[in-house]
């Protein structure tokens, strides 16, 4: 009885190796110790209140965020993990078997579980204040489409020591993710991880594409909307559109491994090339959809620390839905090496150079935007100039991976791996981390230390180039990706060497970063203006942090940098008048959410397992909370005048 | 922001220390070092696209700097505000214009070097006439390569060997997860994949041996998956080959099943000979519904065989 439960707990858990033993440790530890402080203070109905079963979309925002800067730490743990064993030929720090596993958890985790609930995260924290929204437009399923990412990263998450990591990479090409070369469990938490979360994701970007199309504040135009907003629209087209194909995909692999069909395998007719096709069909826009945002966050700070209006707004709306209408047709891109024809390889790298296009546009728009403006170089404005030498240097290795027959010499080499870090480094993360500080104030109501944020923002620069500049060249020097040893005579070493450095420079940064957020909590420089940057958009006009209502009064717009003319007319003794105090209607706060990812959970874990006694129950846990919920009718309540005035003068505004 | 000048410098040291670096070592340079007429063909086109590059990074990081500097806020002088100035059509017919062109120009390019550059076309109208090609057959294993030589009858592993200036048709397919077959001094790589043979169509302008490498992850060892891509003289290939046929033994179809396994190999073994059609029935294993030209042979060739039966 003994022997049986040992082996299976060898088996069920992973075993084996330090490393994963001393996480074992460290994750029994904290959360020992969250349980403890939560009981300790008294905080588990605060908690259960204030917070899990919120639908405040800014208090969502903020658990989004706070859940992608954990992922970001183990996304960059794997980083380090992997760059140390590349330190120098034939390391043997890090096994073949456990190396496929951590850079096929990094690009996961990096891409899906830090990328885009952060960027989730900014759009509930910013998308309903600038539009003058009270909510979004469906804040119950807002709150489900968190606790849904929530459930999936951590049945993602749990692989690393139930039942071991995935390590097919970070697509899964078949047939080396079907159960003929892969039979271990790794594959099923990557397919129900990502499954679960990926319905949270396109219900997110539903839920913001209604938002910003019927709750926008009187007056404010399509074309009067602020550019994040802008964007924010054009990347949730694209997860409606783009979402979708991920779940099919993935479904059909579940089927495979599940059901024993044949879609993508390499005997019986399977066919693994329509995976490659299907998974870049969403993979492609993928980049977009999280691209999309950073550049909208960029017009906004250049805007405000240019204190100038943005150039060329009608030609970033057009350059916007461009990119989110071509990136559909250029996913062959991935695959020029797969034998397509010359015909073919040349319709797809014309395509993917037309994107070049707009994106170019983007960066000429943010340029004339400095021009003739009064530019001061405070953190936000500091990483969109560190994003745009960046961006324009990855951007012009992408468009040279696009020449089709120079890719046959690129492809799936360090050439690559520099190129899209370099967009998604610093395009993408650049681009969340400035609206991160940009937007703090707002979401804490107190600033960021910026002495820190300027070392930050110069370690992680640094650190950058340093670590993938020499990728570009090691690249081209024939190393091929996912290698986890090489040998001395390659030549590889001093340049691998300097790219390790680099990666650990730009851990420092990320610490410097805990430290500023530590530090600043400590000084508590609180913001009582509610406009620290004297900034533009409507989000700036109300205290920080926002009260829960946003809005005391629904706001008149009559212009794309609404705030902004507002002061004007303040300063000028004509402030638009304000219509009396009603009563706000508000959403009530539902735990359905909690409970239903939860049952997802389980039925994950119960497919990945194959435990039908979990998985069914669990499933028809899914649908009875669903069901109960939709006979709930008390969902709504109004704050009343008295409590909305006693709240505006708290924070020093007379209404 | 007074430092500024100073972490500049600092940043600047590790691109130095890279160009020091770089220098230290003579090695194989891969694709900077291209010893064939496809390689040659594809670095001047990376060098086309890197010229294009530079021409348009240079400007665009000149007007970033030079406008973050001129209208930074604690300035002297007194640069020109203009808060609402938003819209110019002259300014915006370039930033539009300046990228079209630009693509129109390297699109055009693009599409002439694809039809230039397919892999798949041969290479023959690029040597001295009455050189005939010779063809060599490539299948990916769990975790090593096995090439096959139809004409010469020889199997090796992990090791390839042609005569200089004569145009190779590589065959390929895998008996494993999809790779990639790379050999960077000689030109871009193709994927090997099951149910399908591809083609790719190399030449060496000069003897030497250039480095191979599976460059598509296929598993665990997937790193262990290098080979020696070996140019010499005709004379020597020949006695290369003739050496082999006398002393290697031959590789029979339960020597194939088992190299076929999982697993990874030291020795650069070669073989005397190996079992007729070998190649052709490892891709019409797989290839029985696939819509490729490797398709319809498996299905003809199974008719065959029940028709025999």
């Amino acid at each position: 009885m003994w022997e049986d439960i040992k082996d299976w707990a060898s088996d069920f858990f992973v075993t084996g190796d330090p490393l994963i033993y001393g996480a074992d440790v460290g994750i029994v530890l904290a959360s020992l110790s969250i349980l403890f402080v939560l009981t300790y203070f008294k905080k588990w109905k605060w908690l259960w209140s204030e917070w899990i079963t919120t639908v405040d979309h800014k208090k969502i925002g903020i658990m989004y965020i706070i859940a992608a800067l954990l992922m970001l730490f183990r996304g960059g743990m794997d980083a380090l993990l992997m760059r140390t064993q590349l330190v120098m030929p034939d390391m043997e720090f890090l096994k073949p078997e456990h190396y496929n596993e951590i850079f096929t958890t990094h690009g996961v985790i990096m891409i899906l579980f830090m990328a885009m609930p952060l960027m989730f995260g900014l759009f509930n924290i910013a998308v309903p204040l600038q539009i003058g929204a009270r909510d979004v437009a469906f804040p119950v399923l807002n709150s489900l489409s968190f606790w849904l990412f929530f459930m999936g990263a951590m049945l993602f998450n749990l692989s690393f020591v139930i039942g071991g990591s995935p390590n097919a990479g970070w697509l899964a090409y078949p047939p080396l993710s079907e159960t003929m070369f892969n039979p271990g469990v790794g594959q099923d938490f990557y397919i129900w991880g990502i499954q679960i979360s990926g319905i949270g994701s396109l219900m997110t970007g539903i839920n913001f594409i209604v938002t910003i199309l019927k709750m926008r504040a009187p007056g404010m135009k399509l074309m009067k909307m602020p550019m994040f907003t802008w964007s924010v629209f054009a990347s949730s087209l694209t997860i409606m559109l783009a979402f979708p194909i991920l779940t099919v995909t993935l479904a059909l692999l579940f089927i495979d491994r599940f059901l024993g069909a044949h879609f993508f395998t390499l005997d019986a007719g399977g066919n693994p090339m329509m995976y490659i096709n299907l998974i870049w069909m969403w993979g492609h826009p993928e980049v977009y959809i999280v691209i999309l945002p950073a550049f909208g966050i960029f017009s906004d700070i250049v805007s405000t620390f240019s204190k100038k209006k943005v150039f060329g707004y009608k030609s970033m709306v057009f350059a916007l839905m461009i990119i989110s209408v071509v990136s559909f047709v250029t996913w062959a891109h991935h695959f020029f090496t797969m034998g397509s024809g010359a015909s073919v390889n040349a319709f797809f790298a014309i395509s993917t150079m037309v994107i070049a296009i707009p994106t170019g546009v983007k960066v000429f728009n943010w340029l004339f935007t400095m021009y003739k403006g009064k530019i001061s170089f405070k953190s936000p404005m500091l990483w969109t100039m560190g994003f745009i030498p960046c961006f324009v240097v990855g951007g012009l290795t992408g468009v040279m991976l696009s020449v089709a027959p120079a890719d046959f010499q690129f492809h799936n080499s360090y050439f690559l791996i520099a190129h899209f870090h370099q967009v998604l480094i610093g395009g993408v993360a650049f681009g969340y981390f400035a609206g991160l500080y940009y937007w703090w104030p707002k979401m804490f109501g107190f600033k960021l230390d910026e002495k820190l944020g300027k070392w930050a923002f110069w370690l992680w620069n640094i650190g950058f180039y340093v670590c993938f500049m020499p990728q570009y060249v090691l690249g081209l020097m024939g190393m091929t990706r996912r290698y986890s040893t090489y040998s001395w005579d390659t030549g590889w070493f001093g340049l691998n060497l300097v790219s390790t450095i680099g990666a650990f420079i730009m851990g420092a940064g990320f610490l410097v970063q805990v430290w500023q957020i530590v530090y600043s909590i400590k000084k508590m420089d609180k913001d009582t203006t509610g406009d620290p940057w004297d900034a533009r958009t409507l989000e700036w006009s109300i205290p920080s942090p926002a009260p829960m209502y946003n809005f005391a009064t629904d706001p008149r717009v009559s212009d794309v940098d609404e705030w902004w003319e507002e002061k004007q007319r303040i300063a000028a003794g004509k402030p638009t008048p304000k219509p009396a105090l009603e009563p706000i209607h508000m959403p009530k706060n539902s735990a359905m959410p909690i409970f239903k990812a939860t049952f997802w959970f389980l039925a994950g874990f119960g497919f990945v397992f194959d435990w039908m006694w979990l998985a069914l129950p669990a499933m028809a846990g899914v649908g009875i909370t669903m069901l109960v919920y939709s006979f709930n009718y008390d969902t709504e309540y109004y704050i009343p005048v008295d409590e909305i005035r006693k709240t505006e003068a708290a924070a020093g505004r007379a209404v | 922001m007074k430092l500024r000048g100073w972490r500049r410098l600092i940043a600047a040291v590790p691109l130095l220390a890279i160009v020091f670096l770089m220098s230290g070592c003579s090695t194989d340079m891969g694709v900077l070092d291209p010893k064939g007429t496809v390689a040659d063909q594809q670095f001047d086109l990376i060098m086309i696209t890197v010229i294009i590059s530079i021409v348009i990074f240079v400007p665009v990081m000149a007007m970033t700097f030079w406008f973050a500097w001129k209208y930074r806020e604690n300035r002297k002088s007194d640069a020109e505000y203009k808060p609402n100035w938003s819209h110019s059509t002259k300014v915006e017919t370039f930033m539009w214009g300046i990228p079209i062109v630009i693509i129109i120009i390297l699109g055009t390019i693009t599409t002439v070097y694809s039809f230039k550059l397919e892999p798949s076309k041969a290479l023959a109208a690029e040597t001295k006439d009455g050189v005939k090609p010779i063809t060599i057959e490539v299948t990916s294993l769990d975790w090593k390569w096995l090439f096959t030589y139809p004409e010469q009858g020889i199997a090796t592993v992990n090791y390839v060997q042609f005569p200089e200036d004569v145009p190779v048709e590589f065959k390929l397919t895998s008996d494993a997860p999809m790779n990639s077959f790379w050999i960077p001094q000689l030109g871009g790589q193709i994927y090997t994949m099951s149910g399908m043979a591809m083609e790719l169509n190399l030449i060496a302008n000069e003897p030497g041996e250039y480095q191979g490498r599976g460059a598509n992850f296929s598993g665990e060892h997937f790193g262990k998956m290098e080979f020696i891509a070996k140019a010499t003289s005709q004379e020597d290939f020949d006695h290369w080959v003739a050496d082999i046929k006398q002393s290697s033994p031959a590789l029979t179809e339960q020597g194939y099943d088992e190299l076929a396994e999982p697993g990874v190999v030291d020795t650069n073994d070669t073989y005397s000979s190996f079992p007729e059609g070998l190649f052709d029935r490892i891709v019409n294993k797989y290839g029985s519904s696939h819509n490729h030209s490797g398709a319809s042979e498996g299905e003809s060739s199974s008719e065959e065989t029940s028709s025999e039966d």
